[in-house]
């Protein structure tokens, strides 16, 4: 018989860590990303590392206008994780975020456009939440239909879906361009303001803020309290045990898939009524992708993301910054945020298990 | 070598059924431990060229563990084992092939999307061609009679088709010592019987064949020896032509042995569930249940003996309301004499009929229980729906998982542990807890005590019993024949989906209940 030999190491899983040394992991993993970065930056750029991470922070907090918008964006961001969050348990990977927020984004748009001057205003802003949430319910329905009554793929239907919902936002940028041939949508209602959501407290940020905090208080005691958040994550688990216990799995998956759409579709809301006033195919900027990584970061825990979104918010804002104070062009910042994040999920395999080395030992045979 | 060989098989040679074939394997002592349980124990076993040697043991046995340790997927604490001879190590599935053993598994490992011919060739060495490979594969289809198509997709074939692909893949890879896990269990009777021919074809080729069986009539129709294992004991090698059937279910169950269960009288016994013919199918149209009928009554225990896969799941689950039937009946009967019919009702619909149905299955982590949930959240999987509330009462199982650890002695550091962190007993105390929890009038369980210890074995008896007190109708699927005669009050024998027998628990006869279980006797 061939003498095979011994690898150095094999990899062992870990017993649940506790949260402290898990959390010592993880500051590790930052202080080894941000060394990294600064050895990078200061081989690549010259540039004095110290400025740069002030930079970033200045770019995410430096003022006060800076710093509402970065708890916006991060609003944004955590509603969508926040939305893919339900799917995510059930273990169906809809991973359409982006397309169920721009499918919302566009019917909103569509109410302030065509029903413009013929209804009052809080009627047409009324039409825009339920017409947003029924279009982001259906984006949710589709897959999930084809998933209960066939056993599609759900991730490549989600997925698809993105790019059925882009076209469609190009198709009606076309349609409704303002003006003729500029190829886009404009502001929309500038003079009248018809369809723009109200501000609450006088400031324009605080609404998307606020609806961020009620969909995840919401999200995080309908996982941990109600009969149907209980469902989805025993499908989850085991639909054998569902079923044993009577539970209709078809009907929990198209039900959570189209809460999981209506909830991204809320953040498209945002975006057009509140945020943006226009749409374009770009509005929801690779959030619904950024949020699968938010909502995994934090384990599925929908209190857990507001750390997870704010870190990557706070990285996307700080680089966008670097990259105009130092002169550098954008593909720098994220190469920092590439690695800061490749750390951070990196780290992970090691909180799941360990390495272990090898001894000599006698071995049989 | 050969010296020592035949002294250790003097006995063989005397009794006469040794015409000067060459030893193909002989494993002497093989001893395998999983933990505590011992799988096998000093097993010898001794197999020719030319002769297909029959495998024969109840379930858990310990044949399928044998035979993973001869094809490489095992390997043995103690013994040795001799190939043509030499002494060996088998040390990985590619030791085996090295060595000419290839084992066709129960569950078939194909690649769906390849035709037939790139799975066999899959993984060899060497230069890829596909064409030359083909009409090879047309040769040793030739040979022994095979049919199959080199080009055909997998996933376009029967059942019986993949397995004659993983039969070919094994003789193209050289091998002439063949072992076969149950391979009839998924094939029609006809499939079966050109399987028998093709192995006959290969038996006079000269190959060794060993099959892994527990069916009667294949040992006698295809076997020229058989080797009895119980409990991962050896117990002998049979000359198949010259052993009655009988002598070799004897020597599979072997003697009775007490185990002092107590077994109280039944009180007041009533008809509870009626099954009257019931015939279920599977997915790809096996029929898994013909024409099954019997009653359980209130207070009893009704034991359900057979060999594993004879039907069992498919019953309790098609009681249960998760299996669907194609024909027959499942009354529950009332206590004021009225009929409901279950058959076509799901768990739920049972439910809210207001039938007490409580249901302790097989796959405890995989079906009774959630493994990453904690005890409390698991104890709600039953009780979860109560109330018109949207929202979940916390309270109450928290309460009764607190109860069944504290009842039942469960062994965990808190209700807020993970179901999949527990031991085997303590799991299914937790599980049997929440079922009966519920005070059922009707309790199935699916081999309540496998992987238990003792103690917990007798824990889950008592339940068992006092829930026969309470006047409930047991069905209790079991695997252990003493066990079964002692608990129960009525035992019912299923071989290969069919009723065989029903016996008194009493009086039953531990010959007769595995004469049954081969189908040997029982009226057909």
């Amino acid at each position: 018989m061939n003498n095979h030999k011994e690898p150095l190491f094999h990899i062992v899983k870990r017993e649940e860590m506790i949260w402290y040394r898990a959390w010592g992991i993880r500051l590790i993993a930052i202080v080894a990303a941000l060394i990294v970065c600064a050895i990078l930056t200061t081989v690549l750029t010259g540039d004095n590392p110290i400025q740069v991470y002030a930079t970033i922070i200045k770019g995410a907090f430096g003022s006060k206008r800076k710093a509402w918008i970065t708890f916006q964006d991060l609003s944004v961001l955590l509603i969508i994780a926040v939305a893919l969050t339900p799917a995510f348990r059930m273990r169906f990977w809809n991973i359409g975020g982006e397309g169920q927020v721009l499918i919302g984004g566009l019917s909103a748009a569509a109410c302030m456009i065509c029903l413009g001057d013929r209804l009052p205003n809080w009627l047409i802003i009324v039409c825009m939440v339920c017409s947003s949430l029924i279009a982001g319910a259906i984006w949710g329905f589709i897959p999930a239909f084809f998933k209960a009554k066939w056993n599609t793929n759900e991730t490549l239907a989600t997925l698809m879906l993105n790019y059925i919902a882009t076209q469609l936002v190009a198709f009606y940028t076309i349609v409704w361009e303002v003006p003729k041939g500029s190829g886009k949508i404009g502001i929309i209602n500038q003079n009248s303001n018809i369809g723009w959501l109200p501000d609450l407290f006088g400031n324009k940020y605080i609404l998307t803020i606020v609806v961020a905090l009620i969909v995840t208080i919401g999200m995080t005691i309908y996982l941990r309290y109600t009969k149907h958040g209980y469902e989805l994550i025993v499908v989850g688990e085991s639909e054998n045990t569902a079923h044993y216990v009577g539970i209709k799995v078809e009907k929990v998956v198209i039900r959570t898939m189209m809460m999981s759409g209506a909830i991204c579709a809320l953040a498209g809301l945002l975006l057009v009524g509140s945020i943006n006033h226009t749409v374009t195919t770009t509005i929801a900027g690779g959030q619904g992708f950024t949020a699968v990584m938010v909502s995994w970061l934090a384990k599925f825990d929908p209190l857990a993301m507001i750390g997870t979104s704010l870190l990557i918010v706070f990285l996307e804002r700080g680089a966008g910054e670097i990259s105009t104070t130092f002169h550098l062009n954008h593909s720098f910042s994220d190469i920092l945020t590439g690695i800061i994040l490749f750390f951070i999920i990196g780290c992970e395999f090691f909180i799941q298990y360990r390495i272990a080395f090898h001894k000599k030992e006698g071995r049989r045979g | 070598m050969r010296a020592a060989s035949s002294l250790v098989f003097g006995r063989m040679e005397r009794s006469g059924s040794l015409d000067n074939k060459a030893i193909a394997v002989h494993m002497e002592s093989i001893t395998k431990t999983f933990g505590r349980v011992v799988a096998n124990k000093d097993v010898n076993l001794d197999v020719y060229r030319g002769e297909i040697l029959a495998l024969l043991g109840e379930n858990g046995s310990g044949k399928t563990t044998l035979m993973n340790m001869l094809s490489g997927i095992y390997y043995p604490d103690e013994g040795k084992i001799f190939v043509n001879g030499q002494e060996v190590l088998i040390r990985s599935p590619k030791d085996a092939h090295a060595l000419g053993i290839g084992m066709v598994h129960q569950h078939f490992k194909l690649v769906d999307v390849l035709t037939a011919t790139e799975n066999i060739v899959l993984g060899l060495k060497g230069r890829l061609d596909l064409k030359e490979s083909a009409k090879k594969i047309r040769q040793i289809c030739d040979r022994y009679g095979f049919e199959i198509d080199p080009d055909q997709k997998v996933y376009d074939m029967s059942v019986s088709q993949k397995q004659t692909v993983e039969i070919v893949k094994i003789l193209f890879r050289g091998a002439d010592i063949l072992i076969l896990d149950e391979p009839t269990a998924v094939l029609t009777p006809q499939e079966a019987d050109r399987l028998f021919d093709v192995l006959r074809n290969m038996r006079d080729d000269n190959k060794a064949i060993i099959i892994i069986t527990h069916k009667m009539q294949e040992v006698q129709s295809l076997s020229d020896k058989v080797a009895i294992l119980r409990k991962g004991q050896y117990i002998d090698t049979l000359v198949t032509r010259e052993t009655p059937i009988s002598q070799m279910t004897k020597l599979m169950v072997g003697r009775k042995t007490e185990l002092n269960i107590e077994r109280p009288e039944p009180k007041d016994p009533k008809p509870r569930i009626v099954v009257e013919n019931l015939t279920v199918r599977s997915i790809d149209g096996i029929e898994r249940l013909s024409d099954v009928s019997f009653t359980a009554n209130s207070g009893e225990i009704l034991g359900i003996a057979g060999i594993s896969g004879c039907g069992q799941k498919e019953l309790l689950e098609a009681i249960a309301g998760l299996q669907p039937a194609e024909s027959g009946n499942i009354f529950y009967i009332e206590d004021d004499g009225s009929k409901d019919q279950l058959l076509g009702l799901d768990a739920l619909k049972i439910q809210e009929k207001g039938v007490a149905l409580s249901f302790v299955p097989e796959d405890r982590l995989g079906m009774g229980l959630v493994a990453n949930m904690n005890l409390a959240d698991n104890m709600m999987l039953r009780s979860f729906r109560k109330g018109h509330s949207m929202f979940t009462d916390r309270v109450a199982p928290k309460k009764l998982a607190e109860t069944v650890v504290e009842d039942l002695n469960v062994a965990t550091p808190d209700i807020e542990t993970p179901v999949r962190k527990l031991s085997g007993g303590n799991v299914q105390k937790i599980l049997v807890g929440r079922e009966i929890a519920s005070a059922p009038t009707v309790l199935l369980t699916a081999y309540a005590v496998r992987g238990l210890d003792i103690n917990s074995s007798y824990t889950i008896y008592n339940l068992i019993n006092r829930q026969k007190e309470r006047g409930v109708a047991v069905i209790f699927v079991g695997e252990d024949l003493d066990v079964l005669m002692e608990l129960c009050d009525k035992i019912l024998v299923l071989c290969g989906g069919k009723v065989s027998g029903i016996l008194d628990g009493r009086t039953a006869d531990k010959d007769e209940i595995g004469m049954l279980m081969m189908k040997v006797g029982g009226g057909d």
